[in-house]
């Protein structure tokens, strides 16, 4: 079986961005990029599965600028067989990135494709559920838990009101939530094997995928500041305020 | 204009996060709201009392009992054949459900729509929040996720649409429910409490919990927690708050051993009034709360459970 991991670039989950002053979006110039939290829980779960003899390969695909080439590189380093970068200088949305990763899977026919949840910095939640469409393919999000066997996936699946347990036969779309598994550091030898492994590159213009977008960003703002209050001294006072000043108990 | 909200239900009650999204919906235009159960009549007559609700289409069929997105994608697609909207609350089930109902309709779908701005306008929180985007979508058809906390709930009562039945879709059947394990509690539910306690890592143990447990008790408030909370195994994933759990805003959040970590923050600043209980008076959660205890939470918790 091959796996197929969908990894994103996205701002550091640690960095606190800054609106820009004239409004037109969010400063990510010279501040730290990682890969997805969300794609790493994913890409660990699909190593996992190697591990146990589940899958045969595992392939990583990003879509993005030249710099993502650096994320694939982070994500070879757990030991990934084979990286895709999908070529664009355009920030796609989720229907444009699900049509573009719904191509690839025509060509590379992976039984399972592992997204992550939600990108931190769009914080979209889309893309595994569109891919799933496009295919026609069952999906599970939110994973929890993932098993696979023979044909089919069983997943835990974090709801509001708890957990939920689905199966479905493969192939299916799984995405990852955060208690999916806890990712390894890769090992020094293995982050130095993906710095020299060959990362296939392909034009998004040679998918037949159009990167335009119906939705346009008018301006991007900072949220209304919440200003400190004060410190009360003990309980007595805070019960005091709670109930005169802010009457709320 | 005409919208189509998607009911979420368990077959027997609407769920509240429902009663948002159709605050949002009445804002773009005449309301139609889509049952789609099993033996879930009560829930169509209950969207049919809520107030702006102008019709309510209601499907029944045993495909639809568990709320499966690839059983109730094929018939929220063709019945959004006749709407230029098809919304849901930004709820698992919502989040769940839509992008795929949105692909197929080749719409880009706007998340987390926190506010409309005009009938093709809205703003959604990105980057944990700590931006506001405004987008205008050119699709004819458009299609939205509603941030529950940013609208009122609509009032349950009050409204007279009338109920008409919808032929079911075919059966998908590549997915099977196994089980559901649901977290039982008589506390009132996290979206939609009034007041909310939450614990975090501070916290220490899932025996310690009792402690922020006995204080929402006393004021009749849902028990929250922080990831670290739940990754360490104090109470369960669906009490996480924050830019990856629940977004909530209650009249009143208690944070208690919370640091207040940039993702935590993005699930309850916008919360009326926020108290912070924490020994590290550098914590960054205090540069959010309107009231800051500095002190250990095992001597004060317990202390204000107390003098309620
Ligand atoms: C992709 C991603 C998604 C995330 N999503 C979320 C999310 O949705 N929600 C979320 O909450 N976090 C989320 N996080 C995690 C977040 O970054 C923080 O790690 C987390 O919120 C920290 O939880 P905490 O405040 O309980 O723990 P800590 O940061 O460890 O803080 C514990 C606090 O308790 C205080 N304390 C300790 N003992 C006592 C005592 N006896 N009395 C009083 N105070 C005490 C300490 O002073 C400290 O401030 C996410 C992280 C990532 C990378
Ligand atoms: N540019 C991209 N390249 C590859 N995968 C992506 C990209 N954007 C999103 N994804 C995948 O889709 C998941 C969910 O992203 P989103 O829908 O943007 O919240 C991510 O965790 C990735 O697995």
């Amino acid at each position: 079986m091959k796996i197929l991991v969908p990894v994103k670039r996205v701002v550091d989950a640690y960095v606190s961005v800054r609106v820009k002053s004239d409004n037109t979006g969010v400063d990510t110039d010279n501040v730290k990029k990682s890969l997805n939290p969300f794609c790493e829980i994913a890409v660990e779960e699909a190593m996992r599965l190697k591990e146990k003899g589940l899958a045969d390969e595992v392939i990583v695909v990003t879509i993005g600028d030249k710099d993502c080439e650096t994320t694939l590189r982070s994500a070879l380093a757990f030991g990934v067989d084979r990286a895709i970068h999908i070529k664009t200088d355009n920030v796609l949305r989720p229907l444009a990135i699900a049509k573009a990763l719904a191509k690839l899977v025509e060509k590379e026919a992976p039984q399972l494709v592992i997204t992550g949840k939600q990108s931190i910095d769009a914080d979209n939640n889309q893309t595994g559920q569109m891919l799933a469409a496009l295919l026609n393919w069952p999906q599970a999000t939110f994973a929890s838990e993932v098993t696979v066997e023979a044909d089919k996936v069983t997943v835990t699946r974090e709801i509001d009101g708890g957990l939920e347990t689905l199966t479905m036969a493969l192939p299916a779309v799984v995405t990852s939530d955060l208690r999916l598994n806890e990712p390894r550091y890769p090992k020094l030898p293995n982050i130095m094997k993906a710095k020299k492994k060959p990362i296939e590159a392909i034009e998004i213009a040679d998918l037949g995928v159009s990167t335009a977008s119906t939705l346009a960003v008018q301006r991007v703002d900072e949220p209304a500041e919440r200003q400190a209050g004060i410190k009360v001294a003990d309980i007595n006072e805070l019960i005091e305020k709670l109930k005169n000043e802010a009457r709320v108990i | 204009m005409s919208v189509l909200v998607i009911a979420e239900h368990d077959n027997s009650e609407l769920k509240s996060a429902t009663l948002n999204a159709i605050t949002a919906a009445k804002e773009l235009g005449d309301v139609t709201v889509l049952v789609a159960g099993s033996g879930s009549q009560s829930v169509a007559d209950a969207a049919a009392q809520v107030a702006g609700v102008s019709a309510v289409l209601h499907s029944d069929a045993a495909h639809y009992e568990n709320g499966i997105a690839e059983e109730l994608t094929p018939l929220v697609v063709s019945t959004a054949a006749s709407f230029d909207y098809v919304i849901t609350a930004a709820t698992t089930f919502g989040k769940n459900l839509l992008p795929r109902v949105s692909a197929l309709l080749d719409v880009e779908q706007i998340s987390d729509v926190t506010s409309v701005v005009s009938a093709d306008t809205f703003v959604h929180p990105v980057y944990a929040g700590n931006a506001l985007e405004t987008v205008q979508s050119s699709d004819a058809k458009k299609v939205l996720t509603i941030r529950t906390t940013a609208f009122e709930a609509a009032e349950t009562t009050g409204g007279s649409a009338s109920v008409e039945a919808l032929a079911a879709s075919d059966a998908v059947g590549t997915v099977t429910l196994v089980g559901r394990e649901l977290t039982v509690s008589n506390r009132p539910e996290l979206g939609a409490a009034e007041v909310i306690v939450s614990g975090g890592r501070g916290v220490g143990s899932a025996e310690n919990f009792a402690i922020i447990e006995a204080l929402a008790d006393k004021l009749g408030a849902a028990v929250g927690a922080s990831r670290a909370a739940v990754d360490a195994g104090y109470v369960p994933n669906d009490y996480q708050v924050g830019q990856t759990g629940k977004v909530v805003a209650p009249s009143l959040y208690i944070a208690i051993g919370i640091s207040g970590a940039i993702q935590h923050l993005a699930g309850m600043k916008d919360s009326k009034v926020i108290v912070a209980i924490n020994k590290d008076e550098d914590a960054p959660i205090f540069q959010v709360a309107d009231y800051g205890l500095v002190a250990d939470l095992f001597d004060v918790v317990p202390e204000m459970t107390g003098a309620l």
